[in-house]
């Protein structure tokens, strides 16, 4: 054991593949798929052939959003560096490619990082290689999501679901969709369980896509549910109201989901960091490490604060990783992630625009679009002020009644 | 000199030289003068209270280094110096201490609250450490830490990262103490890296005893924008040695110090030079500072100080002194974590006792956010600045680490001390509570050079 905070040497081959997919694949459709809202990626149904290949071979490790299982069995104390290293790292290397792009991966949705987390071992054999979306949001329900009002009644072998979501990311491409609901609104969040739906299940439908500010690759759905009947057998967990255990439950996920949304802040933002670096080399502008900043001109200085901005994030996010890698509780350090790689990722696109001037706003680059893309990542899985609420009442030990 | 010639505004007293007295200016500032003359003490207004001893806590009394302990010659010159082995790295992400680490940061900590801080107000106060806190910091070994086994020190490989998690221990007890504390074990720590045979032989047996001198590093120059890669001080080959000349600002102990190391240029490239206190040409006056003050400390101003040819450190190529720069960013990127530590520790339990509006002020998001985001940064600045140590413990080059951990930590630390002192409102503006001391404290983050090391 000794602190060491440089990337895993096991995972080079890992982050290197991911790097050259993303430059390789990714890269080239990026603005084509910008452009092309709601078209749907077909290069990418190879890549995700490509990926499952190679996760087959056992080439790559935990690559993509696989959620996160706290095995307790295993009595080794020693160090790990597992998968969920691996999936940020993986993640931030594709999302330098392109988030909106990473986003639409067949079979890597947000929804199958919930199956993995929270699924029982005959739900895991039954939902293995599904594309799963997720739907948490409502019309009238975003961060506070204790209050949602889509419901589930037991009704013989089936729960019947009724409700509207909004915001669900691959929610038209997904084949299956992890949609929250309460089983009982008056037993407020500890009657909220998770219920996966097929794609063509009686009763779902898409209304509609959005048309977004970025990520325009990924499409964005909204979902109606109007009497549809799943199995019960379809409930992630357990179907026990705990209203001790409350809404840890479903608010588990997030703990695995954060550190991966954190991660593609911090590949998105590095996309602009190393473009502006050579725009800026190329203007004359080199960063040097060892003079101070002040003496430095002003855009190197800039350069240097969004770098070590940007290192805070990185290891931020990979501490939390390593931590659920080490099976050691991580609510804490994952909201510190999303929260500092979240605003992070925003002032380092959006700067690098202003320091790429024209260069930064026209579409030539792709530097407006991630500063577009960006902004998301501070926003869904929390947004910004939940993250730092999460923080304030863990460190203050406050309630949620306390600190509101 | 005229009066009104001497009334001219500009460049004195924090005035520009744009500024223009009128009239009623000039008559203020006459008045002023009166007030300060010595015209008034004569008739017996003012109490005289003036004192020739040399103080601190002024500047301007400038007085010869004192002559300490002769360091006899010993060692063979020009024959290279024990080296330790870098630390062993396993390729693993890791963010666990090894046990030795852990029970030094256990003392350390220890020594930290029940020594450090108890003496924290009064020391900033008389810009003077006392010896009661430096001689128990001698007794946990914080000079040999960085210090070869093989000289009597306790490094067995290379102790950044264990020097970086003391630094961090002893700052959230105080940064003024511990810089006074760390100041001799880090020219000691320079030594075993850099020093040759007979440097080591001839200097390290002194820090290795019971009664370790006071030391000092010194790079920082009282220049605007200073660039600690291009000193002013220099250095001139002369007969048997060189000749140094210039001024090095905020050097830690300065008048008790009997070893000093100095950055100076050498043909062009800044070198290390080590200059004994007593040395003719040398002269020390205080030079306290809005913080950092327990380490009481001073400037040095050297004149035709002449030096033989072992006084080098290291490479005269520049490599020496940037790897010397590099190691105390980091000793200061540490003491900064330590500090803003301190900063949340102590604003974590007054937001939920302070009562304002019928319930405690942390119950308001505006407040609880300010101590989560320094809760946040915090936690960035410790694990930017651990990446950088770890890499320099194993022998790595971490120059860009250095810098980012540097940027953050005075960035993040300055606005963490703010927030401290925000966070109490008027409470925190006075002596009563030791946030203002913080604030004051992590300013100096980013403006220090050398002073400390790991």
């Amino acid at each position: 054991m000794a602190i060491s905070l440089d990337d895993p040497k096991k995972f080079r081959p890992l982050v290197g593949q991911a790097h050259q997919v993303a430059m390789n694949m990714l890269r080239p459709i990026s603005r084509k798929y910008d452009r092309a809202e709601h078209e749907y990626p077909k290069e990418l149904d190879m890549l995700a052939a490509m990926i499952d290949g190679l996760a087959d071979s056992g080439a790559s490790e935990g690559a993509g959003a696989a959620g996160v299982r706290r095995d307790e069995k295993d009595a080794d104390t020693t160090v790990k560096n597992g998968a969920n290293l691996a999936s940020v790292m993986s993640i931030a290397e594709m999302c330098w490619g392109d988030v909106g792009l990473l986003l639409s991966m067949p079979r890597q949705g947000l929804g199958n990082s919930a199956i993995a987390s929270v699924a029982n071992d005959e739900q895991l054999a039954r939902l293995d290689g599904v594309w799963a979306g997720m739907a948490i949001t409502e019309p009238g329900t975003g961060s506070d999501s204790a209050n949602i009002t889509t419901t589930a009644v037991l009704d013989g072998d089936e729960y019947v679901i009724n409700g509207e979501k909004i915001y669900v990311t691959s929610g038209d491409r997904a084949d299956h969709i992890v949609v929250w609901a309460t089983l009982d609104r008056d037993l407020g969040r500890a009657a909220i369980k998770s219920f996966v739906v097929a794609k063509g299940t009686p009763g779902m439908r898409v209304d509609r896509l959005e048309h977004k500010l970025g990520i325009r690759a990924s499409d964005t759905a909204t979902i109606i549910f109007e009497n549809c009947r799943v199995p019960k057998d379809n409930l992630l967990g357990s179907p026990e109201i705990d209203t001790k255990q409350g809404f840890a439950g479903a608010m588990a996920t997030f703990d695995n989901t954060r550190p991966l949304v954190a991660s593609m802040a911090v590949g998105c933002a590095r996309a602009s960091l190393d473009l502006t670096r050579e725009l800026l080399a190329n203007a004359g502008v080199e960063v040097d490490y060892d003079r101070p900043a002040v003496v430095q001109s002003a855009a190197a200085a800039k350069f240097l604060q969004m770098e070590a901005d940007w290192e805070g994030a990185y290891l931020l996010t990979l501490q939390a990783a390593w931590m659920a890698d080490n099976r050691e509780p991580n609510s804490l350090e994952a909201s510190m992630a999303k929260a500092k790689a979240g605003r992070v990722g925003s002032d380092i696109t959006l700067s690098c625009v202003e320091l790429a001037g024209s260069i930064g706003y026209s579409e030539t680059e792709l530097l407006e679009k991630w500063s577009r893309d960006s902004k998301i990542l501070d926003i869904f899985e929390g947004t910004q002020q939940i993250q730092q609420l999460i923080v304030a009442r863990r460190i203050l030990g406050l309630s949620s009644a306390e600190l509101k | 000199m005229s009066l009104l010639n001497s009334l001219r505004p500009g460049g004195r007293h924090g005035i520009a030289t744009t500024e223009s007295r009128d009239p009623i200016g000039y008559l203020v500032a006459g008045l002023n003068r009166l007030a300060q003359s010595d015209l008034i003490d004569r008739v017996g207004l003012r109490k005289p209270a003036e004192q020739a001893v040399f103080s601190i806590t002024s500047s301007g009394f400038k007085t010869l280094t004192t002559a300490g302990r002769t360091f006899a010659r010993a060692g063979k010159v020009g024959r290279p110096g024990v080296r330790v082995a870098p630390a062993a790295r396993t390729g693993l992400f890791d963010l666990t201490p090894t046990e030795d680490e852990q029970m030094l940061v256990d003392v350390v900590a220890e020594y930290a609250e029940e020594v450090v801080r108890p003496a924290a107000a009064a020391a900033d106060e008389a810009c003077a450490a006392p010896e009661s806190v430096l001689k128990a910091g001698l007794e946990i070994g914080l000079p040999i830490l960085g210090v070869p086994e093989a000289l009597g020190g306790i490094s067995e490989e290379r102790s950044a990262m264990a020097g970086t998690l003391v630094a961090e221990a002893l700052a959230r007890g105080d940064l003024g103490l511990a810089v006074a504390g760390l100041s001799s074990g880090s020219v000691a720590t320079a030594l075993g890296l850099w020093g040759t045979d007979a440097q080591q032989q001839t200097y390290l047996p002194a820090f290795t005893g019971d009664d370790a001198p006071a030391a000092a590093l010194a790079l920082t120059e009282p220049s605007v924008l200073f660039d600690v890669l291009s000193p002013s001080t220099t250095a001139v080959r002369s007969e048997g040695g060189y000749t140094l000349n210039g001024v090095k600002s905020l050097v830690p102990r300065g008048a008790e110090a009997e070893l000093f190391i100095v950055g100076a240029l050498l043909d062009g490239a800044p070198a290390l030079f080590l200059v004994e206190a007593g040395t003719a040409g040398l002269a020390v006056e205080g030079d306290p500072a809005m913080g950092v003050r327990a380490a009481s400390l001073t400037r040095l101003s050297l004149t035709d100080v002449r030096v033989g040819s072992e006084a080098v450190l290291g490479d005269v190529d520049g490599s020496t002194y940037r790897e010397c720069v590099r190691l105390s960013r980091l000793a200061w990127c540490a003491l900064a974590v330590g500090t803003a530590q301190a900063v949340l520790d102590y604003v974590t339990p007054y937001v939920k006792e302070r009562q304002a509006f019928g319930e405690p002020i942390a119950h308001r998001q505006s407040v609880a956010f300010m101590v989560a985001n320094i809760a946040i940064e915090l936690q960035a600045m410790r694990l930017v600045t651990y990446k950088a140590a770890s890499r320099a413990a194993a022998g790595k080059d971490f120059t860009r680490e250095v810098a980012l951990a540097r940027k953050l930590c005075s960035d993040k630390g300055m606005q963490i001390g703010l927030d401290g002192v925000q966070l109490l409102g008027g409470h925190g503006f006075v002596k009563e509570h030791p946030v203002e001391r913080w604030y004051r404290d992590l300013r100096a983050i980013g403006i220090m050079e050398g002073s400390v090391l790991v």
